[in-house]
């Protein structure tokens, strides 16, 4: 027998495999942080994001009472709509609300809006659209949050695009700002009346 | 008499300071339920429904359950859940309830899918790369305890030579 105390001496390609295994892993790890850290920063990945699942389904059931200066509506009035709705939670306490009041006042030559007033007073809720302008043909109003919770809406403001037949097919989280309607919102409605 | 009344005086100080951090440290203990109307009458009930509520993600405060966060939307689907339970719904019809609504990331702890495989795997496979790990490194060092060779000539006399004496 001629074995010694020393180890066997490794084959390089052994060894090398031993490095670079955990550096190959690491490798592929540290491109997905990058990945995803170039994406939050880009806006394309957000990792606060709610997905909401409503998205390709009908509305959901509600009935809301009038919210002044409109008149109320329900899931049916949305059902019955012959074309393209965008369904708008705003409250009165709501500063991006505020904010994003001009840019609805101009995209509502563009497709009809309905409002939903959220947790919001009725009186309150008049006096922000008597300030601010009032882009909606009808303004229902969601005292109590339910319709809101429904739509699995989790703030102020939030639009859904619901299309003939009352199916949901688009939805933000945000508030409107030019860029969306330009990126999504217009080239989305030019598409669902083109054919 | 003097020294009895400091010693008194003392001791009413020492019982109000207890009394103030009794009063201060006791909201740090309850959950975030702000208004006792809101918990159920029946306790089985109202444990019931924490026990469900716990397990719900806040939507506006995110890393909180609704049981702990006193957003308003929390509070308004606290509501729903005790009004569910009352009902006599069981625990899995209200979660696919909020589900519904909000998708999966409403719960805490996310349902084990393709997309969260890697997620609820890693711990099982980082503990399976652990045990290789050991099992590898013990059978090398096993294979390298070998029987020292046995002496040469040149050794054996030079060990005689030591021994003589």
């Amino acid at each position: 027998m001629n074995d010694t105390h020393d180890a066997p001496p490794s084959s390089p390609l052994r060894r090398r495999l031993l490095m670079g295994v955990p550096l190959a892993g690491a490798a592929i790890v540290g491109v997905g942080f990058a990945r995803m850290l170039s994406g939050m920063q880009k806006g394309s990945f957000d990792p606060h994001k709610i997905n909401t699942p409503v998205i390709n389904r009908p509305v959901p059931d509600f009935t809301l009472a009038a919210q002044p200066p409109g008149t109320g509506f329900s899931a049916q009035d949305l059902r019955t709509m012959t074309k393209p709705v965008l369904v708008n939670f705003f409250a009165s306490w709501c500063i991006p609300c505020l904010a994003e009041m001009p840019v609805l006042m101009t995209i509502k030559k563009d497709i009809e809006l309905w409002g939903i007033a959220y947790k919001d007073r009725p009186e309150n809720a008049e006096g922000f659209l008597r300030h601010s302008g009032n882009p909606y043909t009808r303004i229902g109003s969601d005292r109590e949050g339910r319709t809101g919770i429904d739509w699995g809406i989790s703030g102020v403001p939030e639009s859904f695009l619901v299309t003939p037949g009352g199916i949901i097919r688009w939805h933000t989280a945000t508030p409107l700002a030019p860029d969306i309607l330009q990126t999504t919102l217009l080239p989305l409605l030019a598409k669902l009346n083109s054919p | 008499m003097r020294h009895m009344l400091s010693a008194l005086k003392r001791r009413l100080i020492t019982v109000v300071f207890a009394a103030v951090i009794v009063v201060i440290a006791t909201p740090a203990l309850v959950l975030a339920v702000d208004d006792p109307s809101e918990m159920l009458p029946d306790p089985k009930l109202e444990a019931r429904a924490e026990h469900i509520g716990s397990q719900l993600r806040c939507l506006v405060c995110q890393n909180e359950s609704i049981e702990d966060s006193s957003a308003g939307l929390a509070r308004d689907l606290r509501r729903v859940v005790r009004e569910h339970v009352a009902q006599g719904q069981s625990d899995g019809q209200i979660i696919e309830w909020m589900v519904s609504r909000y998708g999966n990331f409403i719960r805490l702890a996310p349902p084990l899918t393709l997309a969260t495989l890697l997620l609820w795997g890693m711990a099982p496979l980082a503990l399976l790369c652990g045990f290789v790990i050991a099992f590898v490194v013990r059978s090398r060092r096993v294979k390298i305890q070998v029987t020292p060779s046995p002496l040469t000539e040149e050794e054996k006399a030079r060990l005689a030579e030591l021994t003589k004496d």
